[in-house]
């Protein structure tokens, strides 16, 4: 394999990509770049009970994005696995210092494994973490209709006031969930 | 989320053929995620314990790309590939608290996880099996949202 293959990309080519993946799903289908709209589709599909939330032709609305969406799996394949760069993400010192200080040792991988695997679900702080952080991730996206894709990317570039409310607002959330939350989750 | 805009009549074949077209740009969009280590929980936590500019760099240079893109596909009233017009849906603002009420509740779990939808699914195929039942979590969330729609301030 090329070495150059494995190592991970600096933002300047991250981030024009980002923004063209969302100009090729308009140019190709006229579609809205989003991924949390697929939880709703995808509870329409299997679950929808007598909500009326869930009550409409998913395969109409959705099938384009749960296809989108099974290819971001397979990319995540891809370059999570086939493409695995050997490095530590390349995290400032000042943000490697802060999260070893709230406990963390392992810094290899995408995500630190000492928090994401299966053992942590016998504890209450691996469960409150992964399935109460999941359930607030499900529940708000729905709510305000759009996630960090929809409203951070094509919302905001829309010049959509309404993104611009619900990107301050996660990020407000998610730094207050990151400085007060967090230290009480990681185990020590 | 509003309600989902109807689809224009293709004919089959057509369909197909685009169908790929969409999982081509997911594959593409979920190595993004991973090679460019957005689907990171460290990443995630650089930016919001405002430790370093990777992320926001990010979104800059994703909006500096997206926003005169989608500005002149709308000027110039161009077509999709499948035919239709290109038209960007707005976002019904009405009082704005669904935005407020709703990021913050998603922004709460993604100081936690570290993940929001589309890292979910890009680190489900990068093998962090766990993630399964973070995603089981989000759909019970969703779930929950719809049955409790009706009573919820938007």
């Amino acid at each position: 394999m090329f070495p150059f293959l494995l190592k991970s990309w600096p933002w300047y080519v991250t981030g024009p990509l980002v923004g063209l993946v969302a100009i090729g799903l308009l140019v190709v289908g006229n579609k809205p770049f989003g991924i949390s709209a697929n939880l709703r589709h995808m509870c329409a599909a299997s679950f929808p009970g007598r909500v009326a939330f869930f009550q409409y032709d998913w395969r109409r609305a959705g099938l384009w994005n749960l296809v989108f969406i099974a290819g971001v799996v397979a990319g995540g394949f891809v370059g999570g696995v086939l493409l695995r760069s050997p490095d530590p993400v390349a995290i400032t010192p000042q943000a490697h210092a802060s999260l070893a200080a709230l406990g963390i040792r392992d810094f290899s991988g995408l995500v630190p494994r000492e928090l994401f695997n299966w053992r942590a679900l016998l504890s209450v702080r691996g469960v409150v973490m992964m399935a109460g952080g999941g359930f607030l991730v499900g529940f708000g996206t729905s709510w305000a209709g759009g996630c960090t894709s929809g409203h951070g990317i094509s919302g905001l570039a829309d010049l959509q006031p309404a993104s611009l409310i619900a990107v301050i607002s996660f990020f407000a959330a998610g730094a207050a969930a990151s400085f007060f939350l967090l230290p009480l989750l990681v185990p020590r | 989320m509003s309600a989902p805009p109807a689809a224009a009549p293709v004919t089959a074949p057509q369909r197909e053929r685009l169908l790929g077209a969409y999982c081509c740009i997911g594959i593409l969009f979920g190595v993004v995620l991973t090679k460019g280590e957005l689907a990171s929980w460290f990443r995630i936590q650089e930016a919001l314990r405002f430790k370093g500019p990777y992320l926001y760099e990010v979104f800059a240079s994703a909006l500096v790309v997206a926003a005169p893109g989608f500005a002149l596909l709308k000027r110039r009233r161009a077509r999709s590939l499948a035919g239709e017009p290109i038209a960007i849906a707005p976002k019904v603002l009405g009082s704005g608290i669904r935005y407020v009420l709703g990021s913050l509740s998603f922004g709460l779990g993604w100081g936690l996880i570290g993940v929001c939808p589309g890292p979910l699914f890009a680190l489900l195929g990068a093998g962090v099996s766990v993630m399964a039942v973070v995603c089981v979590a989000a759909l019970a969330g969703t779930w929950v949202y719809g049955w409790l729609r009706p009573s919820l301030p938007h």
